[in-house]
């Protein structure tokens, strides 16, 4: 009897539908609301903060002069610090580098993990690896490449040179660029496998007429995302490619140390000099739009892709 | 007749040997392209072991336990830079931990319009292209200045507790954190956010359907169906926080004496070799390869764990 009599209470308390703001349940869920939005304040304000300080600080003094220019050696010239002309092209000399070495490498070790390899231990071992190679601080390829092409002068006897550069950063895009290969392949059907391999087309012809332009966009992406972690990288060139007050020129321009857009705003931004500093925002600044506008890029391929794909 | 016509028709073609033989040339070239991950993972290992072998006959053990860095008396200990990138790492990832999660849950869920959530997503991505010397930058000449009466304010009021007891000077240990956390929120958001996407709209539907609150569902539902990623996510976050270089090494002082409060200058690992690396000779290069070898151990050994974790923790539907 007393049992029914409660039963009824509660079905006639939750039969009223209506939304109570100020029940406890619907407190508890606003005001998480509120915290999730504060918290995502919180994420995004030094964002806006950084961007607004590169631009205003950087963008104000771009010109062409400093686009063009070299740098001047800090203390030489109190009110002017010259140009960021020779570590524009060094940034992009250094990171062309990187991607002749570690694409082709990072593509064929991408198809070997997704065209040929039956799941053994040696791909698990190459996939495994490729993870931890992904993981390793930046710093410490530049310690290596230092220890082997630099401390040793591998190349002609040269130490610090755009190329060890090249290598220490190829070291951190390979893994990028292998692993965004083995999965765009792998998103590619088998019927396309299947229907080339029964009409009589070998293997090879198989994956570089079928295969690989069909997984293009992915691979492209990755590449481009690749390129921008590299052209942004700092500490694996500190001690390999160094820095250089002139242009890169002649015949052993690949062999002497380079400038670079981000050791230049690393060097700069530590000297006492006014004039440096200033000159390291503008560095900034060019970087920054230069890696945004890659990223814009990448981010256009993938939504390419999966237009294609729908 | 009919019988040799039909032959005629379905010859079996054989392989020409050029063809093998670029098949085989391909399948080998490509093998030897993926072996390149092997070969450039143990020469690293092997330059980092081998450099380091003379500190580590010198001081063993030793090495981790000691704070003494001077190259002076050539008596060198990495305890500084290793409390350095412990403390900084772990501090960094808890603040950046819940901010990142929130974040990510605040995109997933329509607690606003999918548009303005897909310009929160896309602005954190972005902060994931600034390059960390960018962001040293910045925390030298802006966060910093702007943080330090903050900073002396805490110091006034909680000077007893020892991880406060310093003056803060400029470049310390906790704005070296706080530029982490910039740099560790878009990895843990990107993570999350993915993982959260991944669970089946099923479950939420189920939780909905029998009258759960919003919040209970993402807490006892979408969060534990999630968790893997979210775990995974957040390991790489700290091996990438153990490892960064630039931005803390621009900001954290580079001090080698150790100091127990968090606004005094400090070190870390990585700090330490792109401050004294280039500079370095003799025994405090091996020194400098020994502190490597234990910042590589360190990072690879929270990589290992983060892909078990997310093999071990992920839920099958």
């Amino acid at each position: 009897m007393d049992n029914k009599h409660q039963l009824e209470k509660l079905f006639q308390r939750s039969s009223d539908l209506l939304y109570h703001p100020y029940q406890k349940r619907n407190l508890i869920s606003s005001s998480f609301n509120f915290i999730a939005a504060l918290f995502s304040a919180i994420a995004i304000l030094p964002l806006l903060l950084l961007i607004s300080y590169v631009i205003i600080k950087g963008g104000s003094q771009l010109n062409l002069a400093i686009l063009t220019e070299l740098p001047e050696p800090p203390g030489d010239d109190l009110l002017g610090s010259g140009g960021i002309g020779n570590a524009i092209i060094g940034t992009f000399i250094v990171t062309t580098l990187a991607a002749l070495i570690a694409v082709p490498i990072g593509i064929g070790g991408g198809i070997y993990l997704a065209e040929f390899s039956k799941g053994g231990n040696f791909s698990k071992f190459i996939r495994f690896g490729t993870n931890v190679l992904s993981g390793v601080p930046s710093i410490i390829a530049g310690v290596t490449v230092y220890g082997v092409v630099v401390s040793t002068k591998l190349f002609f006897g040269s130490s610090f040179s755009a190329l060890a550069g090249g290598i220490a950063l190829s070291i951190l895009m390979l893994p990028t660029v292998i692993k965004t290969t083995d999965e765009g392949l792998k998103l590619v059907s088998d019927d396309l496998r299947r229907a080339s391999l029964g009409i009589g087309a070998s293997k090879f012809i198989t994956i570089t007429q079928i295969t690989l332009p069909s997984a293009f966009t992915p691979i492209a992406t990755g590449i481009v995302l690749a390129i921008a972690r590299a052209a942004g990288e700092t500490a694996p060139l500190i001690f390999t490619a160094l820095f250089s007050f002139y242009w890169s020129s002649g015949t052993d321009a690949l062999l002497s140390p380079i400038a670079s857009l981000s050791v230049l705003i690393y060097n700069f931004a530590l000297e006492p000099y006014k004039a440096q500093n200033e000159l390291a925002w503008v560095a900034s600044f060019v970087l920054v739009i230069f890696l945004l506008t890659l990223n814009i890029l990448a981010r256009w391929l993938t939504g390419m892709s999966e237009k294609r794909r729908t | 007749m009919v019988e040799s016509e039909k032959k005629e028709l379905f010859t079996l073609r054989r392989r020409t040997s050029s063809e093998k033989f670029i098949d085989n040339g391909f399948k080998y070239a490509a093998l030897s392209m993926a072996a390149m991950v092997a070969i450039a993972l143990f020469t690293i290992f092997i330059v980092v072991l081998e450099g380091s072998f003379e500190s580590m006959s010198q001081y063993g053990l030793q090495f981790l336990v000691k704070s003494d860095w001077d190259p002076v008396t050539d008596s060198y200990g990495a305890f500084t830079a290793i409390y350095g990138t412990v403390v900084t790492s772990i501090l960094s990832l808890l603040i950046a931990v819940p901010l990142g999660v929130g974040t990510a849950i605040f995109i997933t869920e329509n607690i606003i319009p999918i548009w303005w959530r897909n310009i929160i997503g896309i602005l954190v991505e972005l902060l994931a292209a600034i390059p960390s010397v960018v962001l040293g930058l910045w925390a030298i000449f802006v966060m910093e200045p702007a943080l330090r009466p903050l900073l002396k304010q805490l110091n006034i009021s909680f000077s007893w507790i020892p991880f406060l007891s310093t003056e803060p000077v400029g470049p310390g240990m906790a704005p070296a954190i706080l530029i982490l956390v910039v740099m560790l929120l878009p990895i843990i958001t990107a993570i999350s956010r993915d993982s959260l996407n991944q669970v089946p709209s099923k479950l939420r539907e189920a939780a909905y359907g029998i009258g759960a609150s919003r919040w209970s569902t993402i807490f006892n539902v979408i969060i534990p169906a999630a968790i893997s990623g979210i775990a995974g996510g957040v390991l790489l976050a700290l091996g990438r926080a153990m490892g960064e270089t630039m931005a803390v090494t621009m900001i954290i002082g580079n001090s080698n004496n150790f100091s127990l409060s968090l606004l005094a200058p400090g070190n870390t690992i990585a700090a330490m070799l792109a401050n004294q690396f280039g500079e370095a000779d003799g025994s405090q290069v091996s020194s400098l390869m020994f502190a490597a070898f234990i910042l590589m151990i360190l990072t690879l050994n929270v990589n290992i764990f983060a892909q078990w974790m997310v093999r071990r923790l992920s839920l099958k539907y």
